[in-house]
């Protein structure tokens, strides 16, 4: 009787999670007008219109291609400086490796507010604002850290011994690292993607901070626009919906890697 | 299990110090400059000492924005971290239905912060919000631009709602890398579902919740866009978090110096409290199953 009893309770919460979401898309096949003037379950006349405006509209459909272009940069990044560093961190003891490792960390602990301002003058000294690359850069701040805490804690669930075994049967360092080790920790590795890629995602304060037009964030666009013509629901709606899609397909990728696990004993 | 000595291993680190060294030193001690000095205008400030960080330290609508946001975090933390443990342990192993709530955990966790606001706004309104008209179908009066505990009910709800799943993944990812001999081996020993979870499973789930910890931790303390949107810091200040109200500081009164100093304190509340959690969790269980 007990999983069954589990997964009713699944249902239920993901029935809850899910409300805020399906009201977000009903408001979003509404037009405004229609949205303020009564309640309503479902949208009854169900229009695409708000979409069609995000998709046409060229200040709209470019913050979705700015905020996917550095959020992959992002990602890439992270996960290549991260990986050698966390193994290192699981696998070694070195000069000052715990203080480092805390150290990290501490860059997630700075409330943005005030910090904004140096880091505009830090990028515009080097000729950084409105790039991708600064946006990319600036979030590593708080993705980096994150991916080399969560690698290393899949990493350091790696036995050692294999490692040991690799390195007598004559394995380089780098042949070990990409060929026996990684596949290992890939549910490691597609958490971590993950969790990079939504970071970046989301974060709007640096990304607005950071570009004024051509690297412009969507979430930074949909601000705009709900201060300019006062709040059309419907279409802010729309944009949010839109928001949740890149990243549903990240997960959708990475599922796998996050449900298999890693079986013992292959190397 | 021993680590190996070896000072080359900072070879591996370099990459990720340079990164992040970056964008972290420059504006930091740009910050504690600020936060010691009186600022005119270009090239006119004069160094104050420690008279920003006295007059922040004195302030008592900070201390009522520092009792209230120990409030939230330590909620959210009770709330969230047993919450996403449960749901990542009813969650399917293998299939379509591991995919499916993979996917569906991610969705609040993917919206941009200040669109949440904005979602729960839609929400909870009486008059347009499912859940606003809900409660209110059931003839109970809730409204949280005017009921101080009605906007903390929905700020704290928007809050478990957003970031729980971020809790339940990583136990998931902590789950699935815990080999199957584990379980077998606990199965031969006729350990009920309870002792396996205490034994097998929570100890190795320690890394990564030490993570859930310590990320809900910082995040929910440091938190801003999501019940800025929402509420506005209202009704009165109920909802004014410590990061709202050094906005209001910091754009309100337009004072660098002691915005800067009152983020010097912030951030070192923020190590502290991260730094005990910490060491807590590093050395709680460590002498069991392993």
């Amino acid at each position: 009787m007990m999983p069954r009893k589990r997964t009713v309770g699944l249902i239920i919460y993901f029935l809850l999670l899910l409300l805020p979401i399906y009201w977000m898309l009903n408001m979003s096949l509404r037009p405004n007008a229609d949205i303020m003037e009564h309640f309503a379950f479902y949208p009854s006349n169900p229009t695409i219109a708000n979409y069609i405006k995000i998709f046409t509209d060229e200040t709209w459909y470019s913050g979705y291609v700015n905020s996917i272009i550095y959020v992959s940069m992002n990602t890439v990044i992270s996960l290549a400086v991260a990986l050698p560093a966390a193994y290192a961190f699981s696998r070694y003891r070195f000069l000052g490796d715990k203080h480092m490792f805390f150290w990290l960390l501490t860059n997630r602990m700075a409330p943005p507010a005030v910090f904004l301002l140096p880091f505009f003058q830090l990028y515009s000294t080097f000729g950084l604002i409105d790039t991708y690359l600064a946006v990319a850069l600036a979030h590593t701040l708080f993705n980096v850290p994150l991916a080399v805490w969560i690698l290393e804690g899949f990493m350091s669930g790696v036995p050692r011994e294999i490692d040991e075994t690799a390195y007598i049967d004559g394995y380089s360092f780098p042949r070990f690292f990409l060929t026996v080790f990684m596949p290992l920790i890939r549910s490691g590795i597609g958490v971590t993607a993950f969790f990079c890629f939504m970071f970046s995602w989301v974060e709007l304060l640096l990304a607005r901070t950071l570009t004024t037009t051509d690297a412009k964030p969507i979430a930074a666009i949909m601000t705009r626009t709900v201060s300019a013509t006062g709040l059309d629901w419907g279409l802010l709606a729309a944009a949010g919906i839109l928001t949740i899609l890149p990243g549903a397909l990240v997960i959708w990728f990475v599922r796998n890697y996050m449900a298999k696990g890693f079986a013992l004993g292959r190397v | 299990m021993e680590k190996w000595q070896d000072n080359r291993a900072w070879f591996l680190v370099l990459p990720v110090f340079v990164v992040v060294a970056f964008s972290a030193i420059i504006p930091l001690m740009t910050v504690v400059n600020y936060s010691v000095q009186d600022i005119f205008g270009p090239g006119q400030r004069v160094f104050v000492g420690t008279e920003w960080f006295e007059e922040v330290l004195a302030d008592r609508r900070l201390h009522e924005a520092l009792w209230r946001q120990f409030l939230f975090s330590g909620l959210v933390l009770v709330i969230e971290i047993p919450l996403g443990v449960m749901i990542a342990l009813a969650m399917p192993k293998r299939g379509w239905g591991a995919s499916a709530s993979l996917v569906l955990l991610a969705l609040p966790l993917l919206i941009p912060w200040n669109v949440i606001g904005t979602i729960w706004i839609i929400f909870t309104r009486p008059d347009i919000g499912l859940m606003g008209q809900a409660i209110n179908g059931l003839g109970i009066p809730f409204d949280h631009t005017s009921s101080p505990l009605d906007a903390w009910i929905t700020v704290v709800l928007m809050e478990v709602w957003h970031w729980t799943p971020l809790v339940a993944l990583l136990a998931y990812a902590g789950l699935r890398a815990i080999p199957e001999a584990f379980y077998q081996a606990a199965r031969i020993d006729g350990a009920s579902a309870w002792s396996i979870f205490l034994y097998v499973q929570l100890p190795k789930l320690r890394g990564v919740l030490t993570i859930a910890v310590l990320l809900r931790f910082m995040d929910s303390f440091l938190i801003y866009a999501e019940p800025f949107v929402l509420t506005g810091g209202g009704p009165g200040n109920a909802t004014t978090f410590l990061s709202i109200y050094l906005v209001k500081v910091a754009v309100g009164q337009f004072d660098l110096g002691p915005a800067a100093a009152f983020s010097i304190i912030y951030f070192l509340i923020v190590l502290l409290f991260s730094w005990l959690f910490y060491q807590a969790l590093q050395n709680v269980g460590t002498g069991d199953a392993r």
